[in-house]
């Protein structure tokens, strides 16, 4: 039987989701920092598959869907906030947003 | 099975570093693309064939082109100047080329007939679905509010502008 063991698919998540955390410390473009958002929760939502084909149960991809749900609601209020952002100050810089009230 | 998962998983942890060092936006996306369909193969390989799907259709179909639409809206006087060098192959060559691999990859997998693996038991979207409107009935009723709560959040914050421009008109 060659199935892939568990602790490799959690690995590969685990380096998935420090990258995104890498990538929302580093890049200051707000855009690049939803997109790092989205790979951490793709990231969590593997190893939810991983962990659901480990147990041979439905519930893992059960969760899959709702985090899939979570990142749309997500991405559409995130991207909305993007475009207010730059009307507002010309500018992807999230280091602009710095003040409560501008 | 396991070709399937190290060769994909190699392509998406690559992808996925060359989408958070891209300087170009759009360079960016196709990279995530491609990152997003290596992860759909592993959950193939880990006996998830609706998740799969799923990640193809919702993130790489739906996800992405909210993006590509923010991306035309932010920059609309530069995209006609930047069409030119978007032909350039430099720009393009990358998420092609591992593109190829991976589908080179489900080639081979589809000529091993390894697709209903029997190493790897397969959860069916039978079960998921029973599973889901079975004991996780209200969890489904919450995403279904939360995605209400999503498409008012962005309407709003997407209709402010206008509003407030037309009464400054109405004002002056």
């Amino acid at each position: 039987m060659n199935t892939v063991p568990v602790e490799h698919g959690l690995l590969l998540a685990a380096t998935l989701f420090g990258l995104g955390v890498l990538g929302v410390l580093v890049r200051r473009n707000v855009l690049f920092q939803l997109l790092s958002i989205e790979i951490m929760l793709n990231a969590a939502s593997l190893a939810f598959i991983v962990a659901g084909a480990r147990w041979r149960s439905a519930d893992g991809q059960v969760m899959f869907l709702f985090i899939l749900a979570m990142a749309a609601a997500e991405v559409s209020v995130g991207l909305a906030l993007v475009l207010r952002f730059y009307h507002q100050r010309q500018t992807v810089d999230a280091d602009a947003a710095s003040k409560m009230r501008g | 099975m396991n070709v399937l998962f190290y060769v994909s998983s190699v392509i998406a942890v690559v992808s996925t570093v060359l989408v958070i060092t891209q300087t170009h936006a759009v360079h960016a996306l196709l990279y995530l693309v491609v990152s997003l369909l290596a992860l759909a193969t592993v959950f193939f390989a880990f006996g998830a064939p609706f998740a799969a799907a799923l990640e193809v259709i919702v993130y790489a179909g739906a996800i992405l082109v909210l993006f590509v639409f923010v991306m035309m809206l932010l920059n609309v006087g530069v995209a006609a100047i930047q069409d030119r060098r978007w032909l350039q192959p430099r720009s393009w060559i990358g998420p092609a080329v591992l593109v190829i691999v991976l589908s080179a990859e489900l080639a081979y997998a589809l000529a091993q007939h390894q697709i209903p693996s029997a190493a790897v038991t397969t959860v069916t979207p039978q079960a998921v679905g029973c599973a889901l409107f079975g004991p996780y009935l209200l969890g489904v009723e919450l995403a279904s509010f939360l995605l209400l709560a999503g498409l008012v959040g962005a309407y709003h914050l997407g209709r402010h502008d206008a509003r407030r421009r037309a009464e400054k008109r109405v004002e002056s």
